[in-house]
């Protein structure tokens, strides 16, 4: 069983003081908003539409049982019986009261949870693969190299106060599920000539400015691991646009000094860094690679799990689509999607959460992880074991057979709870999974990626879906903007604009005459929406978008 | 985006802000704030309206982030003009939480 409770924990109870200091200050008049606003940024705490928003940091996705209950307790005694899983494997608490929020953080602590940098302009939770140490096409966990640069980065003075927010992604798959390429920094594990490093991306990012990242560099042996990625953020930190909010990110810096001007400044910057790193970096990492051995697996028969696909439909069709492959004979990963056709991409009520818990502790290795496309796996799982696990998850409401279908939307949280956003993107998801649902055609689709965003910021990854949706304000009314072709993982690519937007309640019927025809023109069942659309090309699906009108 | 609306009597305007120690959404009203917004002072004046706006800066000890933004005049009180600031009054569309379960027991208790 590994531990994914960081040793820091009187670091956390003492930044968790710190923050009750603030908001005793704030309250009684002797900070102004203007003074405790950065310093409730630093603590994950937003000022939304409706409320405050507390956001916590759950590292690369990765959380015990005992952190999952201690969420459903907060869920139950400081919300409303949710919280929201979000793209960046964090979860949100939407209704908490400032005054409440200092006791939040001092049960956080308690298990080794916090929310500091979940907000401002500094080093971002780092994410990964939610299969990571499980999945059959990974070669190395990277769990031990994300931990590394969680712990160099809390806290790390010198970027506290960057030019914007940073964000880290890193992988250890053959197939890229943690979207390197668009991240600020990502990494690959990869080997060469027998020795461990990785190919380095830098610039990458969603937003109002979308761009794949670039490869900075081909091969960077892991011993070098954080001198080159100071010397990537120091180098940012200092060259990146302060004099302009929405140039500040450092792919806009990548793209105007251009990536051999600053691949140079950077690896003149790495050699003075590594000379300062004199190998605790190293006994940490041996540290962390204890701590994410893998567990102790079982060899048993899977007869009966068999047995129950060959008797029970529903079972099968769940197996089918929510399990991944492990690389254990005998194993899988189980994708719990909180998803359901009407429900709230991403919500989880505390009964829900405890649930998970358990199901961890019993039949899952006691790990449970979050994925950024807002759903939970169980990395670990006996087929043996995965009746009973289905059966419970029954009970709960979350054994809906949609990973990877028109219905497992990432949408965020948009206008209904946003206060950046210019539109809702909640109820859009809502309408689009139940409509799916009620026509029967999601399982003759197939596998589709619809995302999400309420707004430029794109917090629902619209750029990388095959179907994109952006919600937008237009002249006093919802519309929304509809890009296709998007890739986050076999090939990465932005989604094109296909046209003009439409208002709310067009949205379900456009996405349904494009996925009408998709399903004339694919070659065969076995063709994706996205393969279709890089082989025909946009002109179909935009003559479906946007028909002839009729004339009589 | 809203924070420079100048009100008129043609298109006058409310001003609203968070509640700092719920965070709940607020207006000015008579006498203080109000968690109700068809309560809300409706402004017509711009020299009113701002020296009201400055007032409720001073109170920061009570809201957080006030702001003018334009309002109609209702039957029961001033609505809003623009989708954020209705959504802002009714709550979230995915649950009926917020705002929305006040008015509901206020309206039972009728």
């Amino acid at each position: 069983m590994f531990d994914v409770r960081p040793v820091e924990t009187d670091y956390v109870r003492h930044r968790a003081a710190q923050f009750r200091a603030q908001v005793e200050r704030r309250l009684d008049g002797s900070l102004t908003e203007d003074e405790f606003r950065p310093l409730r940024l630093m603590n994950g705490v937003y000022l939304q539409l409706h409320a405050y928003m507390l956001r916590i940091a759950i590292p690369y996705g990765t959380i015990s049982p005992d952190q999952m209950r201690m969420l459903a307790h907060l869920a139950e005694t400081y919300d409303k019986g949710y919280g929201h899983w979000t793209t960046r494997q964090n979860i949100q608490f939407n209704w908490p009261r400032l005054v409440d929020i200092p006791d939040m953080l001092d049960k956080l602590a308690s298990v080794g949870m916090h929310a500091i940098q979940t907000s401002g302009n500094t080093i971002r939770n780092v994410t990964t693969d939610a299969f990571a140490g499980a999945a059959a096409d990974e070669w190395m966990d990277p769990r031990p190299y994300a931990e590394l640069l969680r712990s160099w980065s809390t806290d790390h003075a010198e970027f506290q106060f960057l030019p914007r927010k940073f964000k880290i992604a890193i992988t250890g798959a053959a197939r890229d599920r943690a979207l390197v390429a668009a991240h600020d920094i990502g990494l690959r594990l990869i080997q060469k000539d027998g020795q461990t490093g990785f190919e380095v991306w830098v610039g990458g990012g969603l937003g109002r400015t979308p761009m794949l990242g670039k490869v900075i560099r081909d091969f960077l042996p892991e011993a070098d691991l954080l001198a080159y990625i100071e010397a990537i953020i120091s180098t940012y930190n200092l060259s990146g646009r302060r004099d302009n909010k929405y140039k500040a990110r450092i792919k806009i810096t990548v793209h105007e000094r251009g990536l051999d001007v600053f691949k140079a400044e950077v690896e003149e910057e790495f050699l003075n860094r590594r000379r300062d790193f004199h190998g605790a970096d190293r006994e940490a990492l041996a540290i962390f690679r204890d701590r994410f051995a893998a567990p102790a697996f079982r060899n048993a028969p899977v007869d009966g799990y068999e047995a129950e696909r060959a008797r029970n439909g529903a079972f099968r069709s769940w197996t089918d689509t929510n399990l991944h492959p492990h690389k254990v004979d005998g194993y899988a990963s189980v994708i719990v999607t909180f998803k359901t056709p009407g429900e709230t991409p991403g919500d989880a009520s505390a009964d829900q959460m405890r649930l998970l818990a358990d199901l961890a502790e019993r039949y899952g290795h006691a790990d449970l992880r979050i994925s950024h496309d807002q759903n939970v796996v169980l990395p670990h799982v006996h087929k043996s074991d995965l009746p009973a696990v289905y059966a419970a998850l029954q009970g709960a409401g979350l054994a809906t057979a949609n990973a990877g279908l028109t219905s497992d939307i990432i949408a965020c949280p948009g206008m209904d709870y946003c206060t950046l956003a210019t539109a809702r993107s909640i109820p859009i998801a809502q309408e689009i999974a139940t409509h799916f649902k009620n026509n029967g055609l999601e399982d003759e689709i197939g596998k589709l990626n619809i995302r999400i965003s309420g707004c430029i910021n794109a917090c629902g990854h619209h750029h990388l879906g095959h179907i994109g949706i952006l919600g937008l304000d237009r002249a006093g009314v919802e519309n929304y903007q509809i890009t296709l072709g998007g890739d986050g993982y076999d090939i990465p690519a932005i989604g094109e604009r296909a046209g003009a937007g439409f208002p709310y309640d067009q949205v379900v019927p456009a996405i349904d005459r494009l996925l009408r025809a998709y399903l004339e023109v694919r070659a065969d069942a076995s063709e994706r929406f996205i393969d279709a659309y890089r082989r025909l090309g946009p002109a179909p699906f935009k003559a479906a978008l946007y028909p002839e009108p009729a004339h009589a | 985006m809203s924070k420079a609306f100048v009100p008129t009597a043609a298109k006058p305007g409310v001003i609203t802000a968070n509640d700092l120690r719920e965070g709940h959404n607020v207006w000015m009203c008579e006498d203080g704030w109000t968690a109700d917004p068809a309560q809300a002072t409706l402004f017509e004046d711009e020299a009113i309206a701002n020296l009201a706006l400055l007032k409720a800066v001073g109170q920061s000890n009570i809201v957080v982030g006030p702001y003018l933004v334009e309002a109609r005049r209702g039957p029961n009180g001033p609505e809003p003009t623009h989708f954020r600031e209705a959504f802002r009054q009714r709550g979230p569309s995915n649950y009926f939480h917020g705002i929305q379960t006040a008015k509901q027991a206020e309206a039972s208790n009728v």
